[in-house]
């Protein structure tokens, strides 16, 4: 799921730079006014829990194994803006410690994991994370944060038409199925095993801001259909817009999902490209929204010392 | 292990390890978008992309097979894609996502290898990147290897208890999460322990600020030169 | 004589209720060095957390003339060094020399007056090869030196350490033991070594479920309590029956 550089088209690539910036300061700059030095530690140390749980291997059947993403725990466990500032972190660690995912591509990278992947997750935990749906709230939680994740990167590889048969993107959406599937049920099986062990280290879902975690889960699930919408009619447009795509204009290889384009979309170029910069405008709105909302951050009275 | 071999290698004193971490970075990132934005067809632009990274394995005095072999580990995920897009007909795409895909790979190598940690991560904290992140990052990194060690010590007990096939899936993925949680509690409690050695030593609420250090006319130089440089090799029409 | 540090009838209570430390009296002087001893769980640690103000019960405790509370955190811990059982949690800052430097700096030094400060303890401790190395390559002997050496950079004048020898080999341990013996400041060592405790201290304070038992010269202490670890004075059957009912 960490996209490396140079697969992305320099549009989508810069664009989601652009993004995913200044979102994550909002998020930071609310987070740290409210915070002392004091939760850095912590914020550091879960981050390296989360790399070292990628050590465990989780039986999931068929011989295989999975293992933590952690996106959805992290949220749980420290809440929305905390657990983004982590993630960002454990992203730039590995991009730059170990190569994998991109220098440039931080920004997809960072907006695909640790901004949309979090702020899923914790959609379906403030709105069901109390009473009797809480573990099925868990379990979707991790689910949709790996599945949104993996399709969120999966649009921007085909709208930087990057070559990808249609057998190769419906494996990929199989695999991130089966993946999410493994990430909700080991957070949800160690969210439990925390518990246990002291109820206080898992974040009590706020029961308020019910209308717009409403609309941020509205809107997350908007973002998926708008990813894909953009595979599908974007091509041509961010083409034209585009100038320093590093793509070639003559390809043989149609984007997998044209053939999935809705009626509305015709081959008419200036409403591709309009449907293409109202995505991302949308894109960067929903960023402005999370910001905002995320950034709020309750004492956390558990976290004490 | 990869980080501590990165870790040794930082530590030499090359005309590259010498400079700034600030010009590095800018460095970097002018090659990485050079590289990025230059259109497939271009072979020979890439060619002259390689002999600058080439150069700067040279004057890093880096051991040059060691780090080309560890530039690789991003060719699998390429080579994938560059046969696809092979046999799909766009030949030059395959070789240039290849060779895109592995230049940068050594580019970053180049920069994480002649530069500790600590101090790249006070590089980025001058350039703008916000305080929160870089702290965060740094304690991430201080206390990856111990916790992973915990974690190792776990997997190997659960494997010195594991030897029957009857253990069920179900009892094996829950005492996985059991692991987990246990890894969890006692990261908190490290937490915890490192906050009371924090206030013990007048901790007052702010983290001490890094210093950046002086940036030279020998730092500004080279960075100057190289993203001179490599516009140039972007820009001349050959 | 003046004490340097004098606490008295210290009572601390957990969360779930249970008493921690139930009315300890402790007096210490200057130079002088007093062990800890005391079961698990008998309360010399969460003592020890209330001569630098990181737990707060109630009682009085007056430190190097001060009055320990919310006023005085940040007088006290300068005067008052703790060096933890886990180096690991002490050791925090990315480099050894940096990590020095955090107390000097936190207490107003300026960065280049923090490093020469931080170079200095890290000399006196034999560690100044080290200076930019990163803790977790280092030995336990090692971790440990250098967080002592983080402690006296803030000028104390009690050192506090909690079981300083837990993960150090012997050699580590008497190398402690001849570094320990040369450092002027008054020392309060929690600890089960004995014969640690016995190398460096005049006197011992003997713990039992947060009450203090005996405050007497160690050799008595270790004595009258039988605080030895030495495995041939019963035989077993009859240790296990000892054992089975002090409850260890």
């Amino acid at each position: 799921m960490h996209i490396p550089d140079n697969f992305l088209s320099t549009p989508v690539w810069a664009t989601l730079d652009v993004v995913a910036i200044p979102a994550f300061g909002i998020i930071a700059r609310h987070a740290s006014r409210q915070m002392e030095d004091a939760r850095i530690p912590l914020l550091g140390v879960m981050g390296a829990f989360v790399f070292a749980a990628q050590m465990i291997n989780f039986p999931v059947g068929l011989g295989t194994s999975a293992h933590l993403v952690g996106g959805a725990l992290l949220a749980y466990a420290l809440g929305p803006a905390f657990a983004v500032i982590t993630l960002t972190a454990i992203l730039a660690t590995q991009a730059f410690v170990f190569q994998d995912g991109g220098v440039l591509a931080l920004g997809a990278n960072v907006f695909n994991m640790a901004i949309a992947g979090v702020l899923v997750a914790s959609v379906f935990y403030q709105l069901w994370g109390r009473g009797r749906g809480r573990k099925a709230a868990i379990f979707l939680g991790g689910f949709f944060s790996v599945m949104v994740s993996g399709v969120l990167a999966l649009s921007e590889l085909l709208v930087s038409k990057v070559p990808m048969s249609r057998e190769l993107v419906l494996g990929s959406i199989g695999l991130f199925t089966m993946n999410a599937l493994a990430e909700g049920a080991i957070t949800l099986a160690v969210i439990q095993a925390i518990e246990r062990l002291n109820p206080g280290w898992v974040q009590k879902p706020e029961a308020s801001n019910r209308k717009i975690v409403a609309a941020m889960g509205a809107f997350a699930l908007l973002l998926v259909g708008v990813g894909f919408l953009l595979a599908s009619a974007a091509p041509d447009g961010l083409e034209r817009i585009g100038i320093l795509t590093g793509v070639a204009s003559k390809s043989t290889f149609h984007a997998p999902l044209a053939d999935y384009q809705l009626p509305f979309w015709s081959s008419n170029w200036g409403r591709r490209a309009v449907a293409g910069i109202a995505g991302l405008g949308l894109i960067f709105g929903l960023c402005a929204v999370a910001g905002k909302v995320l950034g709020r951050t309750r004492k956390e009275a558990a976290c004490t010392t | 292990m990869h980080h501590v071999i990165l870790e040794r290698w930082a530590q030499g004193n090359s005309p590259l390890h010498l400079r700034d971490p600030r010009a590095k970075i800018l460095a970097l990132l002018a090659y990485l978008i050079v590289l990025a934005t230059t259109p497939p067809g271009a072979t020979y632009r890439i060619v002259t992309y390689a002999i600058v990274a080439l150069a700067g394995v040279v004057m890093s005095r880096l051991p040059i097979l060691s780090l080309l072999t560890r530039a690789g580990v991003v060719l699998p995920f390429s080579f994938t894609f560059a046969v696809i897009s092979w046999f799909g007909g766009e030949h030059l795409r395959a070789i240039a996502l290849v060779e895109k895909t592995y230049l940068s790979a050594v580019a970053v190598l180049i920069v994480s290898g002649t530069t500790p940690l600590p101090a790249l991560l006070r590089g980025f904290e001058s350039l703008g990147v916000p305080r929160v992140l870089v702290s965060v990052i740094q304690f991430l990194y201080r206390y990856l290897f111990v916790i992973s060690e915990q974690a190792q010590h776990m997997r190997l007990a659960a494997v010195c208890r594991g030897g029957a096939r009857k253990t069920s899936r179900r009892d094996r993925f829950q005492s996985a999460a059991g692991a987990l949680g246990v890894l969890f509690a006692r990261s908190y409690a490290r937490a915890d322990g490192i906050h009371r050695a924090m206030l013990a030593r007048g901790y007052n609420g702010h983290l001490p600020v890094a210093d950046a250090g002086r940036f030279r006319i020998a730092d500004g130089v080279f960075a100057a030169l190289t993203i001179l440089v490599l516009t140039a090799l972007r820009t001349l029409p050959y | 004589m003046e004490f340097l540090v004098h606490a008295r009838d210290i009572h601390y209570q957990y969360e779930d209720g249970t008493k921690a430390l139930d009315g300890v009296n402790f007096y210490l002087f200057p130079g002088e060095t007093v062990a800890l001893l005391g079961a698990n769980g008998s309360g010399k640690t969460t003592f020890a957390l209330h001569l630098n103000g990181l737990l707060q019960g109630s009682g009085e405790i007056d430190v190097c003339g001060m009055r320990v509370g919310k006023a005085t955190l940040a007088s006290v811990r300068a005067k008052v060094g703790m060096v933890f059982q886990d180096s690991d949690e002490q050791l925090f800052m990315p480099t050894v020399l940096e990590d020095v430097a955090f107390g000097p700096m936190n207490l107003g030094m300026s960065r280049m007056e923090a490093v020469v400060k931080a170079t200095w303890a890290l000399g006196e401790v034999g560690m100044d090869y080290a200076l930019d190395k990163a803790p977790y390559h280092l030995s336990a002997g090692e971790k440990k030196r250098v967080a002592l050496s983080g402690v006296l950079a803030m000028n104390p004048e009690v050192l506090v350490l909690d079981e300083p020898t837990t993960f150090l080999d012997p050699p580590g341990r008497r190398s402690l033991v001849h570094l320990l013996r040369k450092l002027p400041q008054a020392k309060l060592i929690i600890t089960h070594d004995v014969n640690f405790a016995m190398a460096l201290a005049s006197r011992a304070v003997f713990f039992e479920k947060g009450k203090v038992l005996a405050d007497a010269p160690i050799d008595e202490i270790v004595r009258r309590f039988d605080w030895t670890a030495g495995y041939d004075t019963l035989a077993s059957d009859e240790f296990l029956r000892y054992s089975a009912q002090r409850r260890f």
